[in-house]
């Protein structure tokens, strides 16, 4: 009775969460344009995606999917072998587990009408695929904690999901072994199937167990007569034979029996077949209901994404659909790491220490932007920052084994992220490159907004810039800003400037302006003098700095052997670290 | 065999296949081995702006990578080639930095001690192979083909860092091109940037850039613009593309890839040398090409033609 109650509220609890969850993918809003489209819209349109598909030529595509990627993983073996191993013996072991031990009433039945539990080859397969999944959880353990996989970070997920799947399979086997041993299970199963009722039969019937497999009676102990194991024996393959195989069939239950077998009795006596039958019970039922809730969820949210991106493929999406599709991406994740062991730019994160550099850290933040938290303004600039440093390859989105188009999500909400209002100076930078290339393809409405804000945020930091009469006053040389260029010997040269400004005559953004003055600030000799007297406002405050395009024409050309794109570079750097300093 | 490194960088299996597959063609008729080694990360190019040890940390990660196998680099980004070049030049000359960058490097196994040669696809291309080599493979080569050759800065400048060529009076480009039979031409602005560094971060700025030098090089009277950058490519196809409607010119100057052009002449098919995939087209290039032995003879005959008109 309670185990039924239990059951059933975790059904519930189950399915409340599948639909929960599955509403969050037409729910919560992500990237350009989802803010205008409604809930509804987004289901029906995703309806209708997925009906045109399935009864399309796109089908096949469908199929070839769900079979090489869906059931086979194709994508985690082309990535690492041993990866495949474990995941293919978790959820292989797993999944027909299910469906033939925990469903066996329904499945099992249905398929082998002669179906115990205790015959072969079920008592075999059990232990089969029981021992499958523990090998699996044991590679989970060892990538993540043993061999230290390289960015792959664990956080309370991973470990729950590791955890969860260890207690169901060590509580079964522990179930089984303490069932071998055990006096009253063995008596159960006389009194039920032998219909033996004289107290030699039974005696030597129980001799037989004890032997052969491993029973621990309270009664009988070896060495037997040999008469008597015989007349067991005989019994054993008339009354028992016939629907109960061997145990040792059961190798792994079997081996776990052998080593608890001297406590037997005790093991007996505390009920611990019984306690276990509710642990292996609770644990699966408590599984059932917080999957939706947990990684796991990636049972179906990942096999989604995967036929979904399949049957896409490089099409263009509608925004409704983009925006589910996305919502659902978040759940697809598994946290593998994947993305992080291939990221292009990850050796920033050793300068820069914002995890949101690694593309799979950066999903669960999106999580908590997507759900509608409220993030504190240094949280939500960290996670902007981690989108935006991003040099655009693609790989991750190659590599996911989930199938996750990650490049799509991160460009989709990068830009939702920019229209914020929060400075990035990372814009100011040829990560930019790709955004430009994209403003056609995508609607970018404020394009020019973000730009625009990331160079106000650097001028309002220099307060020189901000003098209308233009005059400076007269003050001693600040040597501070000499010794902060420091991060190659080069940017010190400046010194030997001696103006004859060859630099900005070279120049072809200089050259670009009527009145280059207006347009750019100070220009390059002007700046290599602004080095000099240590004035960094002048310098972090001029056009100059991020219009130059590193051409190093200025730098090829000077006669003194300044390297003027070197300061230039060095310059840009220490202005961007001073708005962080004062503004994060 | 010789054998090398091939580094892709970031833009190129991203946004320009028809780089990498005509590279990858025309290198293996030419016998040069390519090893993909998979950790390769970005060069750090697009970081420097921002992060000078970030800039350098991913540059000779890739560096230390090679060295690890024995190989030297070959790039086909004049940005990666610029940027893995100044920063084997700073782990030569500065040994503080060296210590410092091999220290963070140590904490997955890797170190770079200075050994990896960079080098770009046109540097392995002129001086690995040779001009003459090359010409012994053609199938075919160009008629009245006009070219008009982009250098790309980062492979040219700062000339004591990168040491590709001639900072002031480049050659090695036009010669490869001229291999291929086609004519290189002499323009103003052949040594000035394509404006993409700028592109998403100024574009009016970028966009004047892209179009002046453009202009120029139409002016010359070249057909094509060649070039063996992506960062080049993106901006003298798509981005052209863009300026063009948004200017209303209708006279664009198309960008090849080198490899694209090469290829060509060394018969390699147009598929493999995406030929379709440019923005603005380039197909047209295919009726400028003539069998080897007929090319000289009309070649011949055109100098006559020309010689009688003078």
């Amino acid at each position: 009775m309670f185990l039924k109650v239990s059951l059933y509220i975790s059904l519930v609890i189950f399915l409340v969460g599948l639909i929960y969850k599955v509403s969050t993918w037409f729910r919560y809003k992500i990237g350009i344009g989802a803010e205008e489209i409604s809930t509804s819209t987004r289901f029906f349109s995703a309806l209708k995606g997925i009906l045109s598909t399935l009864f399309s030529v796109k089908i096949f595509t469908f199929m070839k999917v769900l079979i090489l990627d869906v059931l086979l993983q194709f994508r985690i073996l082309r990535e690492d072998f041993l990866r495949w191993v474990m995941h293919i013996f978790i959820y292989g072991g797993f999944m027909l587990l299910l469906l033939m031990h925990a469903l066996d009433q329904y499945i099992t039945v249905a398929i082998w009408k002669d179906y115990y539990s205790t015959v072969n080859p079920f008592m075999f397969l059990r232990n089969l695929f029981g021992v499958l999944v523990i090998v699996g959880v044991l590679i989970a353990i060892y990538r993540r904690f043993i061999l230290k996989v390289p960015r792959l970070f664990s956080n309370a997920m991973d470990i729950y999901a590791i955890l969860i799947v260890a207690v169901i399979m060590l509580s079964g086997f522990f179930l089984e072994a303490s069932k071998m041993v055990a006096y009253s299970d063995y008596k159960r199963m006389v009194d039920e199937y032998s219909g033996l009722s004289d107290p030699e039969e039974l005696k030597s019937l129980e001799a037989y167990w004890v032997k052969e497999f491993g029973t621990v009676s309270p009664n009988l102990k070896a060495p037997f007569d040999e008469k008597i194991l015989a007349k067991g024996k005989e019994l054993h393959e008339s009354s028992c034979a016939g629907c109960h195989v061997r145990p040792q069939w059961a190798f792994t239950s079997y081996g776990v029996a052998k080593i608890i077998r001297p406590i037997g009795v005790s093991i007996d006596k505390a009920h611990l077949p019984v306690l276990l039958w509710y642990i292996h019970l609770l644990a699966c039922f408590l599984g059932l209901a917080y999957l939706p809730f947990s990684k796991m969820f990636h049972i179906f949210a990942s096999s989604v994404s995967l036929l979904a991106n399949g049957v896409i493929g490089k099409e263009k999406l509608a925004p409704a659909n983009r925006a589910t599709l996305q919502a659902m991406e978040l759940d697809a994740c598994t946290h593998c790491g994947t993305c992080s062991l291939r990221c292009s730019v990850i050796m920033a994160f050793e300068e820069i220490s914002n995890r949101n550099i690694f593309p799979s850290e950066k999903i669960a933040s999106i999580k908590w932007l997507a759900s509608g938290k409220t993030l504190s303004p240094q949280t939500f600039r960290l996670i902007q920052e981690g989108v935006y440093l991003c040099s655009n390859c693609y790989r991750c989105t190659v590599v996911c084994p989930a199938g996750i188009n990650l490049q799509d999500l991160w460009f989709n909400i990068r830009e939702t992220l920019l229209q914020k209002g929060y400075p990035e100076f990372l814009l100011l930078s040829p990560l930019s490159f790709y955004r430009g290339l994209m403003k056609e393809e995508t609607v970018l409405k404020d394009y020019e907004k973000p730009l625009i804000q990331a160079r106000e945020a650097i001028l309002a930091q220099c307060d020189l810039m901000k003098r209308k009469d233009k005059v400076l006053p007269l003050a001693p040389t600040n040597r501070t800003l000499q010794s902060g260029l420091n991060l190659s010997a080069q940017a010190k040269t400046f010194s030997v400037c001696f103006g004859c400004q060859t630099c900005t005559t070279v120049c072809p953004v200089v050259g670009n302006y009527e009145n280059p003055q207006e347009a750019l600030g100070l220009l390059p000799h002007q700046i290599m003098h602004a080095a000099g007297l240590g004035l960094r406002d002048l310098a972090f405050g001029s056009n100059m700095l991020w219009d130059c395009l590193t051409c190093y024409q200025c730098q090829e050309q000077c006669p003194q052997g300044v390297h003027v794109t070197d300061v230039l570079y060095e310059l840009k750097n220490l202005a961007v670290k001073q708005v962080k300093e004062k503004t994060l | 065999m010789m054998e090398f490194a091939l580094f892709l960088g970031c833009t190129i299996p991203a946004r320009l296949n028809q780089y990498e597959s005509s590279s990858r063609a025309v290198l293996e008729r030419l016998g040069v081995g390519l090893v993909d080694i998979r950790e390769f990360n970005c060069c750090g190019y697009p970081l420097r702006n921002i992060d000078f040890k970030a800039f350098l940390l991913s540059s000779v990660r890739n560096l230390a990578l090679a060295e690890k196998k024995n190989l030297n680099v070959m790039t086909l980004c004049k940005c990666c080639y610029g940027s893995l070049k100044k920063a084997d030049y700073l782990m030569k000359e500065n040994a503080p930095l060296k210590r410092e960058v091999n220290a963070t490097l140590g904490k997955e196994g890797l170190k770079y001690e200075g050994r990896t040669e960079v080098k770009h696809l046109l540097s392995v291309l002129h001086k690995e192979i040779g001009i003459e080599a090359i010409k012994g493979k053609m199938a075919a080569t160009f008629k009245r083909l006009r070219i008009a050759t982009h250098y790309g800065c980062h492979a040219l400048r700062p000339s004591q860092v990168v040491e590709f060529d001639n900072p002031v009076a480049p050659s090695l480009f036009d010669q490869l091109v001229e291999a291929t039979g086609a004519e290189s031409m002499d323009w103003a602005m052949k040594l000035e940037c394509c404006g993409a560094p700028l592109w998403g971060v100024n574009d009016r700025l970028s966009m004047d850039l892209t179009f002046k030098k453009l202009t120029d090089g139409k002016k010359s009277g070249a057909d094509y613009v060649c070039v063996a950058c992506p960062y080049c490519h993106l901006q003298f196809d798509k981005v052209q593309k863009m300026i063009l409607s948004q200017r209303n010119v209708n006279h664009p100057l198309p960008s090849i890839l080198y490899p694209q052009l090469l290829g060509l002449s060394l018969g390699l098919d147009r598929e493999t040398l995406g030929l379709e995939t440019n923005e603005i087209p380039i197909t047209g290039i295919e009726e400028l090409l003539a069998k080897e032995t007929e090319s000289k003879e009309q070649l011949e005959s055109g100098e006559k033609t020309e010689s009688n008109k003078e």
